[in-house]
This record gives C-alpha cells, structure tokens and sequence, in this order.
C-alpha cells in the first residue's frame, strides 16, 4: 500500500477536521445559553399562551374591592391582547407592549377567593401556581393577606404584584424580592394629611382613633398619629377594631364622653362604611367639643365606600391613591374603556390593579423573557408616566411605587352617583418621601 | 351498630386505604385535583376528621371547638420553626404536646356536662380561644395579620446562621423540603399511622368502652363504672390529632393565622365527619376530602371556564345554562355545600358510607345479608 497524499484527500480532511472543530467551538456556546435560559417555576414558553392569576376577595367585609378589580384585570387582559380600545396603552410611557399578548403569547386568566383569610388565600395561591402554571399573581384588599401571599410567592419564585393594600408593611419590614407594589401606603397618607389638617383644623385637637386590627390599622394608625402629633394635636385614645365587626356602636359610644373633638377612623371597606355610618347617626358630626365642630377623618378613603356610606361622608377628609375625575390623559383612557365595558367609573382598587398588570407585562417585553429575576431587574427603578398618576418611579430599595397622592373631600354637591370625592389637594411626590430604612425589612434574594 | 369485623377485614381496608391515599396524586388528576396543595389539604384534614371521629363517632359527645387545637398545633409548629428549627419533627412533636394540654384542660371542664351544654361549652372555649388569638395574645399570635417566619428568627437548632441574603429557610425533614410533593407524601404517610392508631383504638377494648358511652352513659354509670376518665381520655386523643394537623399545615405552609380556630373551622370538620359518615373509619376522610375539593376547586371556576364547558351548545342555551351554573360555582360554592349537606342529611344521615353500603347491598344483595347491619355499617 502507498500511501500518497492527494490533494482531493488533504482537501477533505481538512474540512472533517475544521467541522470537527467548528462543533467543538459551537458545543460550549450551547450549554453556555442553555445554563443562561435557567429553569424557572411555570415556565411559559413552550406554551401557547401566558396565564395570570387573579386572587381578590369575592366574599368578606372587602368584596365590593375585590368585584371591581376582577373587572380591572379582565379589562388589562383584554387590552394585552390587542382587544378593545387599548385604554392606558395608548398613554403609558415607556411602552414596549404590542397590543398582541405579551411577548407574543396570549394572555389568559385564572381566578380565585382569598376570603379576605391569610390562609383561603394562600391555599387559593398555591393552586394557581401549582396547578394552573401562572407566572404572575396579583390581588388582594387587604394587607394582612397581601404580606401573606407575598412571603409565599417569595418561596414559590414567582413575581407577585399586590393589588389594594396601604399597610407600611407590604413594603416596610415584610417585602420581598418577588413582591411589587404600586398602591400607596400609610406614611405616605399620613405625611399628605398634615398640611391639609391644620389648614382646615387647627394645632390643637384632641383626637381619637378607631383602628382596624390588623397590620395595615397599626401602621395607618401610627403614621397618621405621627404627623398629628407634629402638629401639635393630641391623641386621647387609639382602640382597636375587629375586621368585619359589622356593629361599632360599642366602640362610638365611648367617642362621645372622651373629650376628643376629632374622630380618626382607620378602617377601609364596608367595615368604614358601617363606622362611619354609626358615627354620623350618633350625632357626632353635629356635636361641639371644646368649643370647636367635631370632625371625622378616613386616612384611607375609597369612591366605593363613599358610594356605601351615603351622605354621611360629605365634607370627610381622607387620601386616596388615584380618583376617577383626574384629568390626565391616562387617567382619562382608562376610566373610557372601563366605562364603555361596565358602564361606571372605575375606583382606586381597580385602577392600581389594571395598572399592575400592565407594569407586570410591559416589564416582561422590555425584559424580553419571563424569567421572574430578568423581570424583577427590570421593574426595580423603572420609571414611567401615563398611569393617571403622573411620572412614577418603582423605587428598587423597597419596590414601592413614588408619585403624587390625593387628599380628598366627601362631595358636598355631587353632579352624579359617582361625583363622590372632590380632590382638595394633589400633594408632590417629594413630599410624601421617605428613607426605605425606616421600616426595616429585607427584599431577600433574587433566586427563590 | 357495628357490622360484624374481623382482623383480616380490616386490615384489607387499611391495606387498601394506604394504597389510595399514596396514589391519590394519580387518580385525581382526571378530576382536575392533582397538585400537592389540595392534596396536601386532604391528608391533613381527613386526620383532623378521623380524630374528631373519636370523640364524636365513638362517645358521642358532639365538640364545637375542636379548631382551636388545630389552631394551637399550628401557632406552636411556627414558633418551633421560629425558635428552635426548621426541621419538623420538633415542630409536630410540640404541636401534639400543646394541644394535647389545652384538650386536656378544656375537656376536663367541658367534659362535667353532655349533649347539648358540652357543645356549647367547647364552642365557648373555642371563641375564647379564637378571640385571644386575634386580639389578646397579639405579641404571641400576632392577631390578624397571622404569625410568620422571618429572616432573623432565632433558630437555635439550626447549625448554619441566617445566610445573609439568603432568604428565609424552607421546613424540611433532615434536609428533604417540605413544599410540594415530598410534603404531601409526608402527610399522606402521617395520615396512614393515624388512621391504622384509631382503627386499633375503635377495634380495642376502650373503643368498646367508648361506644357504651355513646348508646347508655347511664347505665354505666349505674353499674358503678367511672366513664369520665374513658371520654377525658377519647377529648385529649382527638385533641392530639387535631394539634397534629395544625402542625402538619405549619409544615406544609409555615404560617398559622387566628382564623383557624374561628367557629366556622370548627364547624366544618362537623360537616365533613357527617357528610362522610359518623362513626365510621373511612367515612370523615371521605368528607373531608368531599368539601376541601369543593372549596378550592369549585370555587376557582369562573364565568369563562363555564362558557368553555358548555360551549357545545347554541348560544341561548350556552348563557341560561351559564347564569345558573354560576350561582352555585366560585363564590357560590358554599351554596353547592349547602346543598349537597342537605340532601345528605335528609336522605343518607349515614353520609357517603351509608350511601355506599346501599350501594353494595343492592348489588350483591345475597352474598352480605347475613352480615350487613340493618345501620350504617362501619365500612
């Protein structure tokens, strides 16, 4: 045998020899990608379609919130999925959203009851993700339950965008890395009441709190007890309320006798419109103390509950996150598309949810990937306007949201059924600010 | 009232019963319950059942309270994660202790009176306890909000420290996570060691004992017997079994809240006992199982998963069919409970069981009748 080396021959291994090294130097780039697409829990991508879920209260003393969201979430669903006018789409900016899914899959929905009970939510979260393969659950009218699923989701890995819930806990000293809030809290009513307090009521008042209890009645209790004390009121006494006591009259009788000229109600849902319906009807507003009128306040005031309390809350302060007569354009194309679709104005619980779920999925896009610590990053500092609450920022230290806060009055002349709250002030963002460490707390880490 | 049993047949069930319970993640897929949570809610509830089917099934005396030990079990497994360890054997083990106390004390009490008042008594201490919890104890409990883990909880067991951004460390069995599957499994295996304790506690002497309670207290009493110490003794070990599942929902979901010992959870392990069958074995955890599917499955459809499910049909028909279906589905699922609780009293007070047993009587009618009971058989 000769062994002659043509030119054919050494052509020919050549290329064998540059494929097998081409693969050699493809190989490792692979698993490179592959270790960089890490595996996450529910996964959408070799699906069709992206589900969310949507876990509100549907029965307890916050159903009447947890109704409107559900229709504030569908209404985003539809909007993601290029349905209907688009409402705040049209408005938001940035926008990386296309008005076809996100990420080119079709949004779709799973529901469930938290029963306003840490527990029946948490078993009602864990379906979600555990059996229904959600990459995203948001919800929740209560802050107890808020910081309960929060810490499950944290544990689970997926992203959780609270909906209504104003505790200083939710992003105090029980956040997480996988919870994000856009609703405002209660340092942040608290520091926007001030001014509006003493203008309207004077240095020196004698008040008396009636505190839901549980962790958003504490921390709402505390901040607004805070700023009033800085002003020079006095607190007479601060009791605690059970969540949907229903009856408060054992609780108002007391208001009477005490020497307080001012009655704080830190209660939210039907739970302040009975208080508060309770309170006018034993005469309190119509009472002198100390020579001066007797006045009530809601630090946390809602349209809904004004709509349950009637009349009884003409001429009542409180703060509210964002209110269906703002004149932005964002505002505007929501409360449109919402009216078109159920035929009344939306309230706050359902405009920071449709909002959530929008920051949720416009994160996504911009991220360009579901995985939930791509998607965290991306939502940590973001900065955006067109949400009805002008430009806002998602602080990243504590992942609450920064914007402009409404302090509100009880319509004297309301021009509709839903003309309730008329804005008495639209206090700046810098000055309801505040140090993220004051609260304590720890995001935890980014890989659950 | 008791159909004739033998070793050999209930081992048969038990040895049936455990190869259920562990395939349930395969059979109830079909029936869209196959992820760990539910099932991990069936295991610990048919042991809240099957205790309470101790007090209730065997002696009779109905308790209104018993979520108060599930609600004690829970607050000391948490505060066992909280102060000693992750690891859950300490957590259980402190679980069962605590509400074997407090079961202790409030059947001692409740126990010096029967039928009606003992009822009333038990439901009072469960308020009580329930009340405590949401508001007195609030730096134990921490009220409303519920008593969570932390990241800087103490956990002195626990070799390494709090890794600094290391987030909080999940319950596990020596290093096994109890989240998801392996903690079904857990429960489920924990299920079965309890259902084996109180079949041996039905079939024992002191069972015996127990049901001649039930059928006569008096005329024990005339015979000179003490029956105080045999109920005492049935309130603690049904206590103990609901400490324990309070522990096991700690363990599955580190977080305990006050609305479990709410007279509601009280109620409905009632509801699950009679639906599935009082005084039978299988019987409470087949209610159990009956009403938790009802609650986190019915109540998670919705308007749109109707419209799929009757979407076959022409459009008219598709939205009456949907408007009806909707009354008794998500939160309208109490209605179908209610429902469903109702047409069971009346028709089958023995609960699914008597169902079943009518079932097979029909059936096979010659081989059983010099057997069946003419009762609700015990399984």
């Amino acid at each position: 045998m000769k062994s002659i080396i043509t030119r054919r021959g050494l052509l020919k291994g050549t290329a064998a020899g540059a494929g097998v090294a081409a693969l050699g130097s493809v190989a490792p780039t692979h698993f490179i990608k592959n270790a960089w697409a890490e595996e996450f829990r529910n996964d959408p991508t070799n699906k069709s379609a992206i589900t969310l879920g949507f876990n509100v209260p549907q029965s307890g003393p916050y159903a009447d919130e947890g109704a409107d969201e559900l229709r504030a979430y569908k209404l985003a669903v539809k909007h993601l999925n290029g349905e209907g006018d688009g409402g705040m789409l049209n408005t938001m900016k940035p926008l990386s959203l296309k008005g076809n899914g996100i990420l080119g899959k079709k949004v779709e929905y799973v529901t469930g009851d938290t029963q306003t009970k840490s527990d029946a939510a948490r078993a009602s979260a864990k379906r979600m993700m555990e059996k229904d393969g959600v990459s995203m659950v948001t919800g929740g009218s209560s802050s107890g339950v808020a910081v309960a699923v929060q810490a499950l989701c944290q544990e689970m890995g997926v992203i959780f965008m609270a909906g209504l819930t104003h505790s200083n806990d939710t992003t105090g000293k029980d956040k997480r890395r996988y919870g994000f809030r856009h609703f405002f809290n209660s340092y942040m009513s608290g520091a926007a009441l001030g001014p509006v307090l003493k203008d309207e009521y004077g240095t020196e008042r004698r008040a008396y709190h009636l505190t839901a209890d549980y962790n958003w009645g504490y921390t709402t209790e505390e901040s607004v007890k805070n700023t009033t004390e800085a002003l020079g009121w006095e607190t007479v006494a601060a009791v605690r309320t059970p969540v949907g006591a229903g009856d408060f009259s054992q609780y108002i009788t007391p208001v009477l006798n005490s020497g307080a000229d001012v009655l704080i109600l830190n209660h939210y849902g039907k739970d302040m419109v009975n208080s508060l319906t309770q309170a006018v009807s034993f005469g309190l507003r119509d009472k002198q103390v100390n020579g001066k009128n007797f006045e009530i306040i809601v630090p946390l005031f809602s349209r809904l509950m004004a709509q349950g309390a009637g009349d009884n809350i003409k001429g009542i302060l409180g703060t509210t996150n964002w209110n269906w007569s703002l004149q932005d354009a964002g505002s505007q194309a929501f409360v449109k598309s919402f009216g078109q679709e159920y035929g009344f104005p939306p309230s706050q619980a359902a405009h920071t949810c449709y909002v959530q779920t929008l920051l949720y999925a416009n994160a996504c896009e911009m991220a360009g990937t579901f995985n939930p610590v791509e998607v965290i990053k991306t939502l940590e500092g973001f900065n955006f306007d067109g949400m009805g609450n002008g430009p806002t920022e998602y602080r990243a230290a504590d992942h609450q949201c920064f914007k402009d806060v409404l302090v509100v009055r009880g319509n004297e002349n309301p021009s509709s059924q839903f003309d309730l709250l008329q804005v008495v002030q639209q206090v700046p963002r810098s000055q309801v600010e505040y140090d993220p460490s004051i609260f304590g707390g720890e995001l935890g880490p980014y890989k659950a | 009232m008791i159909a004739p049993t033998t070793p050999r047949k209930d081992m048969v069930m038990f040895i049936v019963f455990a190869i259920a319970i562990l395939t349930l993640p395969i059979w109830m897929a079909p029936l869209g319950g196959s992820y760990p949570d539910l099932l991990q809610k069936f295991a610990i509830f048919g042991l809240f059942a099957v205790g309470f089917n101790i007090l209730f099934g065997l002696t009779g005396y109905l308790s209104f309270g018993h979520a108060a030990f599930l609600g004690v079990g829970s607050y000391t497994a948490v505060w066992s994660f909280k102060l000693l360890s992750m690891n859950i054997l300490p957590a259980i083990f402190f679980g069962m202790i605590t509400s074997g106390l407090f079961a202790l004390i409030i059947g001692y009490v409740s126990l010096r009176r029967s039928g009606i008042y003992f009822s009333i008594l038990t439901l009072a201490f469960a308020q009580m306890s329930y009340n405590l919890a949401y508001s007195v104890l609030t730096p134990i409990t921490y009220g409303e909000t519920g008593l969570q883990l932390a990241q800087y909880d103490p956990r002195i067991l626990d070799a390494q420290a709090t890794v600094e951004g290391g987030g909080i460390p999940l319950t596990n069995l020596f290093g096994l996570e109890m989240q998801g599957w392996p903690g079904f499994y857990f429960c489920a295996v924990v299920l079965i060691i309890g259902f084996y304790i109180a079949m041996r506690i039905t079939r024992s002497p002191f069972g015996m004992m127990l049901l001649a309670v039930k059928s006569n207290q008096n005329r024990m009493n005339y015979t000179g017997l003490n029956t105080r110490p045999y109920t005492l003794a049935a309130f603690v070990i049904s206590g103990i079994y609901a400490g324990l599942a309070g522990s096991l929902m700690a363990v599955t979901d580190p977080l305990a809240g006050a609305e479990r010992m709410q007279w509601t959870a009280s109620g409905e392990v009632v509801l699950m006992t009679i639906l599935g069958g009082v005084g039978t074995l299988l019987g409470p955890v087949l209610g159990a199982a009956i009403i938790k599917y009802f609650e986190n499955i019915f109540s998670a459809i919705n308007e749109s998963v109707l419209h799929a499910f009757f979407g076959f049909l022409p459009d008219f028909i598709e939205n009456g069919l949907v408007n009806v279906a909707s009354l008794f589905v998500g939160k309208g699922w109490h209605l179908t409970l209610g429902v469903l609780f109702m047409v069971m009293v009346i028709f089958l007070p023995g609960g699914v069981i008597e169902a079943y047993d009518r079932i097979r009587k029909r059936f096979f009618s010659k081989e059983t009748r010099s057997s069946a009971a003419p009762q609700a058989g015990d399984d």
